[in-house]
């Protein structure tokens, strides 16, 4: 343990060029694949949590149960229908970043949609009332819904990233762990596990922690910036 | 003070009670409070435990080894002769051969059975390998899109098929793994090792072996492979085997037991049986018309003595 922690500070202070590239891609496919779901997810989400129409149980029970895809899954639907032979195949897209975050957006949308829907059943009782009662448009009452929860609605955000960047049984699948290309963190660590290289292993998940910190750390503020403005 | 007395009253509590799991019947309905008054009466039980573990643990073989040996099939067709014979259960880790190596390293196997050489004699210089037993070998082969585009199908061994490939810029996939095979890859490649960052037709996966054939399939690249591996998949690729046998291309398998004196707690006697067991003619016999049946060829041929 103490092999590793010192050699991961000496890797992050080494400013090694692969390990920045990967860190790199790392961080654009999270960002991407967390905007994106989270763009579909949170107004679904809220649609899903504050209307009642038929079939709402079941698309409930659906919703719970793609939570809990597991990611090998979501990476072998996403590579047959990007393979050479396959639907998409003509995109050329398998063995790249945007496939990864396709992907990963196919299992952190559904685990979006379902904790914004559930938090914005019990959050946002008033608020509808209220809008109902001044008679504003549903778009409105929407967004309304979102900006008013903004800051719990971010821990749903932190979330979808932290699947992200933690996932990867889907990015090995699509993206390959190819090295200057698609490798991420997560199949970094992978590959020098298998090389047998469990110390650098250990290194490169503290990297990865510390990297993700920052990030959790720089989210929080934000959102309490825009509170108090 | 109470809050204290509490606490360790709880503690005592479970104690006592883990120590009532672990009895049998016929004691269990003692009471927790005889178990405490007399904690000595537990010790002669847990001796009893601990001297029936040695027994146990010398009939499970921990065999660190390479994917393809395992994944090819080989090992499950023969580990299962030798249990029934012997009475040992053969526990089968396989990962690249970085990492079956680093694990006996770590004492987490009794032997080995890797292929390559380089870190084969490291791992004995170190201490932790007894001695390397070569016996068996196969041969990597190349792979490629069926109109081969660089021309490498009548090349005489595979640094010619590389200096081609490199020389006409086409796609190749490399482990970049660590693995015997990379390992094996690299040497071939020698001083004129392409550089992933810049030569983008080289394009080091970091993967396994039947991953790189995908990806070799789906971007209908070159790549080197034990032929087991691709004959096992052949039917779902669409690529053709079109270097085989070069000189350069001989694939040796070794065993190695791990060093009793470098780490304690290794079942080597089992280790040894098993060696002993995968020498013998029986053995060899099996290795050899292993694949036949499915393949019409052998996968694994032995080394002439």
């Amino acid at each position: 343990m103490e092999e590793s922690f010192r050699k991961a500070f000496e890797l992050l202070l080494s400013r090694d060029p692969e390990l920045l590239q990967i860190l790199g891609v790392t961080l654009r496919m999270s960002f991407f694949s967390t905007t994106i779901s989270c763009l579909i997810g949170l107004p679904l989400g809220t649609l899903l949590g504050t209307h009642r129409f038929p079939g709402k149980g079941v698309l409930k029970k659906l919703i719970h149960t793609l939570m809990g895809l597991p990611p090998v899954v979501a990476g072998l639907i996403v590579y047959m229908l990007f393979t050479h032979y396959g639907p998409f195949g003509r995109l050329n897209l398998l063995f790249t970043v945007d496939v990864m975050v396709v992907a990963q957006c196919l299992l952190i949308t559904p685990v979006v949609i379902g904790l914004s829907s559930s938090y914005m059943e019990t959050a946002t009782k008033h608020t509808i009332e209220t809008a109902k009662g001044m008679g504003l448009s549903r778009g409105r009452v929407l967004f309304l819904c979102l900006s008013e929860n903004r800051a719990s609605l971010l821990s749903v955000v932190l979330n979808a990233f932290g699947r992200s960047i933690a996932e990867v049984g889907a990015v090995s699948i699509v993206g390959g762990n190819i090295q200057w290309k698609t490798r991420v963190m997560t199949t970094a660590i992978m590959l020098e596990t298998n090389k047998g290289k469990f110390h650098f292993a250990l290194a490169l998940g503290i990297v990865l922690l510390l990297v993700a910190f920052v990030v959790n750390v720089a989210a929080s503020w934000t959102v309490r910036e825009a509170r108090d403005d | 003070m109470k809050k204290l007395l509490a606490i360790l009253m709880a503690l005592l509590m479970v104690v006592s009670f883990a120590a009532c799991g672990k009895k049998t019947d016929d004691t269990a309905s003692n009471d927790t409070a005889q178990s405490q008054d007399n904690p000595a009466s537990e010790v002669p039980s847990d001796d009893a435990q601990d001297a029936s573990k040695p027994a146990v643990s010398n009939t499970t073989i921990r065999m660190s080894t390479t994917t393809s040996v395992n994944d090819s099939g080989l090992l499950p067709y023969l580990l299962p002769v030798f249990e029934k014979e012997t009475g040992y259960k053969v526990e089968v880790q396989s990962a690249g051969t970085g990492a079956a190596i680093q694990k006996a390293v770590d004492g987490n196997a009794d032997l080995i059975l890797v292929h390559a050489k380089a870190s084969e004699e490291e791992f004995i210089e170190n201490g932790y390998g007894v001695e390397r037993l070569p016996f068996m070998y196969n041969f990597f082969v190349i792979v490629g899109p069926k109109d081969d585009p660089a021309g490498i199908k009548d090349c005489e061994n595979a640094a010619e098929a590389f200096a081609k490939i490199r020389e006409s810029e086409s796609k190749f996939i490399s482990r970049g793994d660590d693995s015997g095979t990379h390992k094996a890859e690299l040497k071939i490649w020698g001083d004129n090792a392409p550089d992933a960052a810049a030569d983008s037709w080289y394009i080091s996966a970091g993967q396994g072996m039947g991953a790189c054939l995908s990806m070799a399939n789906e971007m209908q690249a070159y790549c080197m492979t034990d032929k087991a591996t691709f004959l096992s998949m052949q039917k779902d690729l669409n690529l053709d085997l079109l270097l085989e046998k070069g000189d350069d291309m001989k694939n040796t398998y070794s065993l190695i037991a791990v060093n009793p004196e470098k780490i304690d707690g290794l079942n080597t006697e089992g280790a040894n049986a098993l060696i002993e067991w995968m020498l013998s003619d029986e053995a060899s016999e099996l290795i050899a018309k292993y694949g036949q049946d499915e393949y019409g060829v052998s996968l694994f041929y032995l080394l002439e003595e």
